[in-house]
């Protein structure tokens, strides 16, 4: 494994390798020392063209804890703004001879375009509308922890999944584990051409929210990315609150086991409520200190073994 | 680095399981750990204090057998755990990546305990270095010893065992094989000629 580009890379027993060693690095994250000497001399940039917290952040404490040396970058500040072509930024990044570069970026493909430009490994933290690997694994990781194995397991992926780069590799991932996926969004937000994929995948699709939420096990509520909206999705927020949010109400209508992840920022009262985002089920936490230990693992499966820095 | 940890658990096909030359017996490595186990007590002058650390796959469940003869002898429950050390290795660019094993160390810690890490082979020296590093994360034990099944000789780096179940004059081609019924199928101890089945 040399890139994370997308969760279509990854087979099911590469899935769980990276998730078993999660499990390891979780209990670094929780002791006196919080460092392990493993990236010694690897040099990692974080370069986010699109504004992060917690990807960045987690990928930088997952960079500093084992060992690597770990650099910043944001499009801002940089010469993107003075009108560098994202090719020559990026080789001349590579040129200083770093061995992993963390990208976020708007459009979706550039990671992808930018490990065929360098020579180092490259890491996806979301592209656009494609995909956002190590949010995935970070998911799966969670809901595991609470859940145990996800074979046979109902997940259901709710809210703007024309926007969403979680989706996707949600839906790979939880589909290489075994799980049984619906999607759930108003009909303006499910993505066109879905029919035909989740035929292939075996995945449901379903607008109704009320119907689906009764039998699963994990329901994962998706940011309203109001940034890529031009509006004309849905008449008023408060329309979408109250058929497509997981309301007060709707906590009622899930069984006692069901978790509830958000892959975060929350808009509280939008897509969750309030009592559902701080409920005894909500993992929306777990999934932010999850962040750190998974990453701390891809960038192992990366970087640690045999011909990583040729 | 013992080669023989590179072997995966399930590589008993019978090809392997034959070949070679049987150096420890079930019987054997029984009486070899119920020394060690006595020698420890010796040194340490009773079980206080005592932490078995295995290091995974094997070394794990030597320092269980380990911590069950000390119970036998001393009626005194001795901790036992575990102490992966892949994170710490020096030669991890040279291989594959390896899995990482979970770490278990006893609740109360290893601060102030004397620590027996416990392995199956000693070869180079540089999983006992690696995991010298790792427990130096974890707290500061008042003395660490180290106690190996085999000891199988080629040292890289100044480290020595404090108890030996077997010191076992090897040709740095050969390969020495531990099997323990908690990981295989039968507790044995093989030499391996070079060039043998299932060698890297």
């Amino acid at each position: 494994m040399r890139h994370l580009l997308s969760m279509a890379d990854l087979d099911r027993a590469e899935i769980l390798r990276i998730l078993d060693t999660a499990v390891t690095m979780h209990e670094v994250q929780h002791r006196e020392v919080k460092k392990l000497p493993t990236l010694r001399g690897r040099t990692i940039i974080n370069f986010f063209f699109e504004d992060s917290t917690r990807t960045r952040s987690s990928f930088e404490l997952a960079g500093k804890w084992m060992s690597a040396d770990t650099i910043n970058l944001t499009g801002k500040g940089t010469s993107v703004s003075k009108g560098e072509s994202l090719r020559d930024t990026v080789r001349t990044i590579d040129a200083m001879g770093v061995d992993m570069m963390v990208i976020r970026h708007m459009a979706s493909g550039a990671p992808a375009q930018i490990a065929q430009w360098t020579g180092c490994s490259i890491v996806n933290a979301g592209d656009g509308t494609h995909e956002h690997p190590s949010q995935a694994l970070l998911d799966a990781y969670t809901m595991r922890a609470r859940l145990g194995d996800l074979e046979g397991r109902h997940v259901a992926i709710v809210g703007d999944l024309t926007h969403s780069r979680v989706l996707r590799s949600n839906l790979l991932c939880l589909r290489s584990l075994g799980a049984r996926v619906t999607l759930v969004a108003p009909p303006t937000l499910m993505p066109s051409g879905i029919g035909p994929w989740s035929d292939t995948d075996g995945f449901a699709t379903s607008y109704e929210l009320d119907d689906v939420l009764p039998s699963v096990d994990a329901v994962m509520m998706l940011r309203v990315q109001r940034e890529r909206m031009g509006g004309g999705f849905f008449p008023t927020a408060r329309e979408y609150a109250v058929t497509y949010g997981l309301t007060t109400a709707r906590l009622r209508r899930l069984p006692e086991h069901a978790v509830i992840c958000h892959p975060g920022p929350m808009n509280r009262g939008l897509e969750i409520s309030g009592d559902a985002a701080d409920a005894a089920q909500s993992l929306v936490l777990d999934q932010v200190s999850a962040g750190v230990a998974v990453r701390m693992s891809i960038l192992y499966h990366l970087l640690a073994g045999e011909g990583s820095d040729q | 680095m013992s080669p023989s940890r590179d072997q995966v658990p399930d590589t008993s096909a019978d090809t392997s399981a034959s070949s070679g030359r049987v150096v420890l017996t079930s019987a054997e490595i029984a009486r070899a750990l119920r020394r060690i186990a006595h020698e420890i007590l010796e040194t340490n002058k009773g079980a206080h204090g005592l932490v078995l650390l295995g290091i995974p796959t094997r070394g794990v469940a030597l320092a269980q057998r380990l911590a069950r003869a000390i119970h036998e002898v001393e009626g005194h429950d001795v901790p036992a755990g575990s102490l992966d050390v892949t994170m710490y290795r020096d030669d991890l660019r040279a291989q594959p990546v390896r899995q990482v094993e979970p770490t278990q160390l006893p609740p109360e810690g290893i601060e102030g305990a004397v620590v027996v890490l416990v392995d199956d082979v000693l070869y180079s020296g540089r999983t006992v270095r690696a995991a010298l590093d790792a427990l130096s994360d974890y707290g500061r034990p008042r003395a660490v010893r180290l106690a190996v099944l085999v000891d199988r000789g080629h040292r890289e780096l100044p480290v020595r065992a404090d108890h030996v179940g077997k010191n076992l004059p090897t040709a740095k081609t050969e390969r020495v094989s531990v099997r323990l019924a908690e990981v295989d199928d039968r507790d044995e101890v093989r030499i391996m000629p070079a060039g043998a089945e299932g060698e890297r």
